[in-house]
């Protein structure tokens, strides 16, 4: 429940949970820019997805809330940064004319002036030797090993061909987000799509509540240059997850009647609708509940909604005879 | 000191005495003297070092008078020219028959160091320091190098300080200059050390207060040697007797019995105490709990592999291959053989797809599948490992599916950081029910009964998560002894992704639930650190005197 991990997810899903609220409706409206992906990212972080979240208006707990989720996620999900990892951009800093580039560059090509530092290092694998021996940034020298030998380290640049970032290290000074900025861009690059997609659905969701027009989250065209392919990111569409009433019932153990589980249901942020004649429930997945893979996490969700412990319990009625193995006699 | 019994080996330069060549009465004669070698010189060896005829000697001197008395053992062996040291060892012996009684002696005496035999014969060292300083007559004294290079550098240093202390020199510019003449000057240590060495180191030689100045400068030490006087016992006799023991045969046929002096018993003794083996208290527990799942109707399950693939560990579990818990961090990996031969190849690609694209109403976790991670040997996580092998097996087996109670106890290993209550090894328990539609409701209805067997009667339930089941519920009793809430164990209902590749029925569910062994053991024994329990530090003792291990039950049950 990656939902979970911020102060935001929480009051989302209790409030819902306490029926105060309904599960927010998140709209996902046309790109205004475009990120293309070129070749060289394939030897080495494939994936990227974008979102922009516009006219954000943070204040100082919701700041830090924003950065802690980031962390959080990273350590998590994102496995330290290997599997996937984050980058938010003020978009009023960086050149928006033309569409933004991710790419894989040798090292001697990158040069930029990374966060919190004044001096700008016109190799990046002398950055990551920075990075790897300064104790005042020790807490990144972990990420170096991602890509400290390869030849070619990923990057994503605005149209004036500056780095915007270096990913999984750092991102650059110039265009770095502070409490006052509006408009954020966000970038995840991952070597795991399915991931990715799932960290900037959680990101956006948590956090599109500060938004200009809440729960609205603008879209990025995302083109890989090699293949041709475009997606649109984030897709926050719901999925729907089909239960039977006998199989919801049964694993419960309880006997509800299908009104009584949708209405439970909702409660979980997974609302539903019946079909009578197939006997069975259909829900609605947000995009903040990843961790729904089967009819059996809807089920799950029923019966904590319900409570555990009203739960009745039945006694034992599998009849078999004990054994034990001969070597522990 | 090396000592030779008898008379053959001696040093080489003293011819044996067996070949002096020999006379008619030379058996008349005593012994010529033998020589044993004492601090690499010889020295005439103490006479006969036979105990029984030490004995002799010792209760023949007493028959002299019914009141004679060895006033000091140790005087009484120099006369006699015994070994002290054996010479006690006899009189020890014949104490407890009660041939002889004793009073204990201890006597102090005085020895000479090493440095004080020097200073015995050479002088003191702040008189050899006041002489060098006057030598050459000119009363002007001599720099510290000089003086050094005079006297050495040890006699100097203790020399020139005490030659100070005494007002016989003083420090003149960088020059240490003597302020009286040798003849007006006594060497009071020498004269201290001769009395001593004299009266052969009696304490009262020299007033106490030189002794002590004497010990503090490590001239002489105190020795005590601890003697005896001897007189008559009660059951004294010219010559020893040796009690029987036992009564024997022989003696009650020939009337010896009458005579025949006996050996008292001694009812006092305690018994020579009878070694045994022991349980440990986790498998007294162990124990308890496998009557307890027995008497449930669950099978035992065959848990004596504790290497595993991660195949088997992880995958079959429908555990990521990204999941932490799979990091070397958290799980041990086998260095040699690093990877398992083989797993059930139409099975493994069953579970590969679920994995990646999901099946039977699951969307799956979508990554890829890799079969080098899978192949992975390790030290497995949980027992879990094999109750999976167990689900595999029974939804093949002739026959078919066949609902079945299974089992186990036994170790685990994860590499955690351990602490008071955490170790690396630990064991699980775990138990897990296959039947067709079974429920929550089933599932707390098995805990509940587990539990009330080893007396705990009060039960919640609270969402957990494990990757491997759902729903999942974290067990929390109330607990007796501790008089408080604390979770006692997990559980939950089996994926359908992980049962859907092994060819269960669909309807088919699999309940599980398990908690630790030390747990439950550290509770019962009232050990607060597990480390007290299990592993190098344990104390043997605790396990010699563990209780047994009894669970009460709630009565009904």
């Amino acid at each position: 429940r990656y939902d979970l991990l911020c102060i935001e997810g929480l009051t989302m899903a209790l409030q819902v949970f306490q029926q105060q609220r309904e599960t927010p409706k998140f709209v996902v409206t046309e790109p205004k820019h475009r990120l293309v992906v070129k070749a060289d990212t394939e030897r080495i972080r494939p994936f990227v997805v974008c979102a922009v979240l516009r006219g954000v208006k943070f204040d100082k707990h919701s700041y830090n809330s924003f950065l802690d989720l980031q962390d959080k996620l990273h350590f998590n999900i994102c496995r330290r940064r290997s599997l996937v990892s984050m980058g938010t951009h003020d978009l009023s800093k960086v050149d928006q004319t033309a569409p933004f580039v991710y790419d894989a560059r040798r090292p001697e090509d990158i040069s930029f002036v990374p966060l919190a530092q004044t001096k700008e290092y016109t190799n990046a694998r002398e950055l990551l030797d920075f990075y790897r021996t300064d104790p005042s940034v020790k807490h990144l020298k972990e990420y170096t090993d991602l890509i400290y030998d390869s030849e070619v380290y990923p990057v994503i640049l605005d149209s004036k061909d500056r780095v915007m970032s270096l990913p999984p290290i750092i991102n650059s000074d110039f265009s770095k987000i502070s409490q006052d900025t509006r408009d954020i861009f966000i970038e995840i690059t991952a070597v795991d799509e399915n991931k990715a997609n799932i960290v900037l659905n959680t990101l956006v969701a948590m956090f599109s509540c500060y938004c200009e027009t809440p729960y609205h989250v603008e879209a990025v065209e995302v083109e890989y240059e090699a293949t041709g392919r475009k997606v649109v990111t984030p897709n926050m569409n719901s999925r729907p997850m089909s239960a039977s009433v006998r199989y919801l019932n049964a694993i419960s153990g309880l006997d509800l009647n299908p009104d009584k589980i949708c209405a439970i249901l909702t409660k979980m942020m997974l609302s539903g609708t019946y079909d009578e004649k197939s006997d069975t429930v259909t829900v609605s997945v947000p995009p903040t509940r990843s961790d729904v893979l089967h009819a059996c996490d809807v089920a799950e969700d029923m019966a904590i909604a319900y409570g555990y412990n009203n739960l009745e319990k039945r006694p034992l009625t599998t009849i078999t005879v004990g054994r034990q193995q001969p070597i522990n006699q | 000191m090396i000592t030779f019994f008898g008379c053959c080996c001696c040093c080489s330069a003293i011819p044996p005495a067996c070949s002096i060549p020999r006379h008619h009465h030379h058996h008349h004669q005593a012994p010529l003297a033998t020589y044993v070698l004492q601090n690499n010189q010889p020295v005439r060896h103490k006479k006969d070092s036979n105990m029984s005829s030490i004995e002799d000697a010792i209760l023949t001197f007493l028959s002299k008078s019914e009141d004679a008395i060895i006033s000091d053992t140790y005087t009484y062996a120099e006369e006699q020219n015994m070994n002290h040291d054996l010479v006690i060892g006899s009189v020890k012996s014949l104490l407890p028959d009660e041939y002889v009684a004793t009073s204990d002696l201890s006597t102090s005496f005085l020895t000479l160091t090493k440095e004080g035999t020097e200073i015995l014969s050479n002088g003191a060292q702040e008189v050899l320091v006041l002489a060098a300083l006057l030598e050459d007559g000119s009363g002007e004294g001599l720099s510290m190098q000089e003086l050094q290079a005079k006297v050495g550098k040890g006699v100097c240093k203790i020399g020139m300080g005490n030659c100070m202390k005494n007002k016989w020199a003083k420090k003149g510019g960088d020059k240490i200059v003597p302020i009286k003449k040798l003849e007006e000057i006594k060497d009071e240590v020498q004269i201290a050390l001769k009395s001593i060495s004299d009266s052969e180191g009696k304490t009262d030689s020299v007033d106490s207060k030189v002794i002590a100045v004497l010990k503090r400068r490590k001239l002489v030490n105190s020795v005590t040697r601890k003697s005896y006087s001897v007189t008559r016992g009660p059951q004294y006799a010219p010559k020893r007797v040796k009690k029987a023991a036992d009564l024997t045969k022989e003696m009650l046929d020939s009337g010896a019995w009458e005579t025949t002096q006996f050996k008292n018993y001694n009812f006092l003794t305690l018994g020579e105490k009878v070694g045994g083996g022991y349980l440990h208290p986790l498998l007294k527990v162990r124990a308890e709990f496998r009557k307890i799942l027995m008497q449930m109707g669950f099978h035992e399950m065959p848990t004596n592999k504790w290497v595993e693939s991660s195949f088997w560990n992880f995958d079959s579990l429908f555990q990521p291959q990204s999941h932490p818990a799979r990091d070397a961090h958290d799980t041990f990996f086998i260095k040699d053989p690093a990877s398992t031969v083989s797993v059930p190849e139409q099975y493994y690609e069953r579970v590969k797809t679920m994995h990646e694209i999901g099946g039977s109403g699951s969307i799956g976790y979508r990554y890829d599948f890799k079969r080098e991670e899978a192949f992975k040997n390790l030290l497995r996580t949980h027992t879990t490992a094999v109750s999976s092998q167990m689900l595999y097996k029974l939804a093949n087996q002739e026959g078919g599916f066949k609902p079945q109670k299974y089992f186990s106890i036994d170790r685990v290993f994860r590499n955690e950081t351990m602490d008071a209550t955490h170790l690396c090894e630990f064991h699980q328990v775990e138990g897990l029910v296959a039947d067709y539609d079974l429920s929550l409701g089933d599932l707390i209805g098995t805990i509940e009964t587990f539990f009330q067997k080893i007396g705990i009667t009060q039960l919640r339930f609270k969402p957990a998560f494990n990757p491997y089941t759902e729903p999942s519920m974290e067990i929390f009793g109330y607990h007796p002894d501790l008089n408080q809430w604390t979770e006692i164990g997990n559980s939950g209902m089996f994926r359908p992704e992980m049962l859907a590749p092994m060819g269960l029925p669909e309807n088919v569910r699999v309940i599980a639930w398990g908690l630790s062994l030390e747990r439950p053991t550290m509770i019962k024994y009232r050990i607060s650190n597990i480390r007290d329990l299990f592993g190098h530090k344990v104390d043997m003792a605790r396990t010699r005197t563990a209780p047994v291990c009894r669970f009460e039950s709630a009565a009904s049950v």
